[in-house]
């Protein structure tokens, strides 16, 4: 079968197994050589194929238990994020930590350990992650947890699949008022008012910029920071505080076809990001707003990988520690309008403290956007690679398709020990993708 | 108002499991029958979780018909709507030369099924009201050398539930008839389906949703599979068996 990741970059054909059960999953792992799992397939580029043998968990999707005196959710790890929030947030419950988009898998979310527009505050996802179950090559499910089997727990988080099979999770939600947000716009004028808003709001639960990667001179790095809080019913308007958890669906388009090549260009690109800088300059100051265009804006066009065209697109995102954010992100900032491509959607986002043995994200700030494949945006992105190693960051591997082995390593001192603890625990054999090969995780 | 119970004869099938859905997300309590019906208790908690409604488990062996009346008066609460999804494809060349499988085929699309909707039929009049819901295939809308003996039992269940339509059709229950092409089930789980007339579990689950709320009698899942039907049964015979079709 046919596979790719959301980026559509690279193709691969795989050999794809989707069990209906826990007995199935097993026969599946016992019987192959080396397998991944795979959830939705929106990791970007090729965490989740494995030529060999990928796992869809896509029928392993059932939520198993729920504990309201604590919020804590028993589920499978097919279960999309979207859907737990289809069924708990009328009840009052929302997610700890989300991610960009609701159509990630919990196994997934687990195993990139993503992170949310709350991780200054509250960390990654694991933060919300009381256990995972595990399977072994030989089928065996180990349970961990911070306390119990705690080695495979640190590197099943952010592991990428790389540990085993998770079969099952332990979550915790988060009690909330209303389906609503109380959202904060305000314009920053370039990257170091842009960087001072993020400082001057730790306490805002959720904090996240777009920023202008075309914009040059004195308004390189201008953005658009968004601040935002769970409304609470003295929030809201009456009418709406007597039914929180209504709020209209929002409306989704689909992208029907590929756009052509052509359609994405540095001047399309430029007179977009301008235009967007404009009207959110505009409209800045505070909103409510419900849930889902607050968290998940992007969802609500479906299919939106394919206004790339056929040839898919490359995510980039990176992590800068926080003493050389400044200078790293200036840095990138200049080497991404000096190629003149066509950059659509660039996120900033500060990090706070992070533990793990080998999750993405580090106290600082994070850069994430995406470029349409093609040979001179290849060749940027190798130079994006330099300039984050020389600032000290490190790259996320569920949006990395195209990275070397060697910049991974450079980038990573952790690698030694995960590599070490994948020889060590007979995963390395029998757990692999298409990006851990590449990577010789 | 609480909504009235749903049965899904077949519910472990992936048809079965999201027209379960597909009903609990309406609110409608779900009764889900199949073999082994423990081995559910994961969707049935699902289900629960998703859609908070009541769904209880069921054991159920369509094979078995000394078991369908006592299964049937059985169940906790007569349910409104008994949906049969049941089916068995086999493989055709097998069926061909092993005699066995062919009838097991034969008694798992169209005895079995017609047998236990016949017992809820029966009650059904007597009450007065109710839904029954047969999911049959185009397969059976003409036998042809690839699966002529699922399709001739799906055709024999279809004639029976036409049937039943008929003979029901003033005592105020409604008898639907879902005919699926290609769906993406365990069942074709790798086959080389073509994707413009392929369809997935849950579009089925919502027609057939929506052909019993507004009691419509026959449902294709994708249009355009009524026009390639009507082509198929319209080629002469003298054609039609010396084609491979």
């Amino acid at each position: 079968m046919i596979l790719s990741g959301w980026g559509r970059y690279p193709v691969l054909d795989a050999a794809v197994h989707a069990p209906r059960s826990f007995a199935e999953l097993r026969e599946d792992v016992r019987a192959a050589q080396s397998v991944i799992a795979r959830g939705n397939g929106r990791a970007y580029g090729d965490s989740a194929i494995n030529t060999a043998a990928t796992i869809k968990t896509q029928h392993l999707n059932r939520m198993l238990a729920f504990d309201p005196d604590i919020g804590q959710l028993i589920a499978e790890p097919g279960v999309l994020l979207g859907d737990i929030i289809a069924a708990f947030l009328s009840r009052g419950w929302f997610l700890a930590v989300a991610p960009g988009t609701k159509f990630v898998s919990l196994g997934g979310a687990i195993a990139a350990d993503v992170h949310g527009k709350n991780h200054h505050k509250d960390g990654s996802f694991r933060t919300c992650v009381d256990w995972v179950d595990v399977m072994d090559a030989q089928g065996a499910v180990t349970r961990c947890s911070a306390l119990e089997n705690p080695v495979l727990f640190d590197h099943t988080l952010g592991g990428m699949g790389l540990t085993g099979v998770i079969t099952r999770a332990a979550i915790r939600l988060r009690p909330v008022e209303s389906a609503w947000m109380v959202q904060t716009t305000q314009p920053a004028a370039n990257l170091e008012a842009a960087m001072d808003l993020f400082e001057a709001n730790p306490d805002a639960s959720y904090s996240v910029a777009w920023i202008d990667c075309l914009a040059t001179g004195s308004t390189k790095g201008r953005s658009l920071v968004t601040l935002g809080e769970h409304a609470r019913l003295t929030d809201l308007p009456e009418d709406r505080a007597r039914a929180a958890f209504d709020v209209p669906d929002n409306r989704t388009w689909a992208v029907p076809f590929d756009a052509p090549g052509f359609a994405l260009n540095k001047v399309t690109a430029r007179a977009f990001n301008a235009l967007y800088y404009r009207r959110g300059s505009r409209k800045s100051g505070q909103q409510i707003t419900n849930w889902d265009s607050f968290f998940f804006p992007l969802d609500a066009i479906l299919h939106w990988n394919r206004i790339y065209g056929r040839k898919g697109f490359a995510q980039f995102q990176c992590v800068l520690p926080l003493a050389a954010s400044y200078a790293g992100l200036s840095a990138l900032l200049s080497a991404i309008s000096k190629a003149e491509v066509g950059a659509f959607l660039a996120v900033l986002k500060r990090f706070g403290p992070q533990t793990s043995a080998f999750s993405f994200p580090m106290e600082g700030y994070t850069l994430a956007l995406d470029f349409p494949v093609n040979a001179r945006t290849l060749r940027l992105l190798s130079e994006l690679d330099r300039i984050t190693l020389d600032h000290g960051g490190r790259f996320y591997l569920a949006k990395d398709a195209r990275m070397s082995a060697d910049v991974f390593a450079a980038s990573d001192k952790r690698i030694e020990a995960f590599r070490a603890e994948r020889q060590g625990n007979g995963w390395q054999n029998s757990f692999a993708s298409a990006q851990s090969r590449r990577l010789n995780l | 108002m609480t909504k009235s119970p749903v049965l899904i004869l077949g519910a472990r099938s992936d048809i079965g499991k999201a027209t379960a859905h597909a009903f609990a997300a309406l609110g409608h309590p779900v009764q889900l029958a199949a073999r082994n019906a423990d081995t559910l208790k994961a969707d049935q908690s699902d289900m629960v979780l998703r859609h908070n409604v009541a769904v209880s488990l069921h054991e159920f062996d369509v094979l078995d018909l000394a078991t369908h009346a006592a299964f049937v008066d059985g169940l906790p609460e007569m349910p409104d709507v008994a949906i049969c999804v049941v089916g068995l494809m086999g493989e055709q060349s097998q069926n061909e030369q092993d005699l066995d499988a062919a009838v097991r085929v034969m008694r798992s699309n169209y005895e079995g099924p017609a047998h236990i909707l016949a017992e809820f039929a029966n009650r059904f009049e007597v009450r007065g009201s109710g839904t029954l819901v047969g999911v049959s295939s185009v397969a059976g809308e003409r036998g042809r050398a690839t699966n002529y003996v699922y399709g001739s039992a799906k055709a024999g269940f279809s004639a029976f539930l036409s049937g039943l339509r008929n003979r029901l059709a003033g005592k105020g229950v409604h008898v639907v008839t879902v005919l699926p092409g290609f769906v993406e089930t365990k069942m074709t789980e790798g086959m080389d389906l073509p994707a413009p007339l392929t369809t997935t579990p849950d579009h089925v689950a919502q027609a057939l949703v929506d052909a019993v709320e507004r009691k419509v009698n026959i449902i294709y899942i994708k249009r355009t599979w009524r026009y390639i039907m009507m082509i198929i049964r319209a080629i002469p015979e003298s054609i039609f068996k010396t084609r491979k079709i």
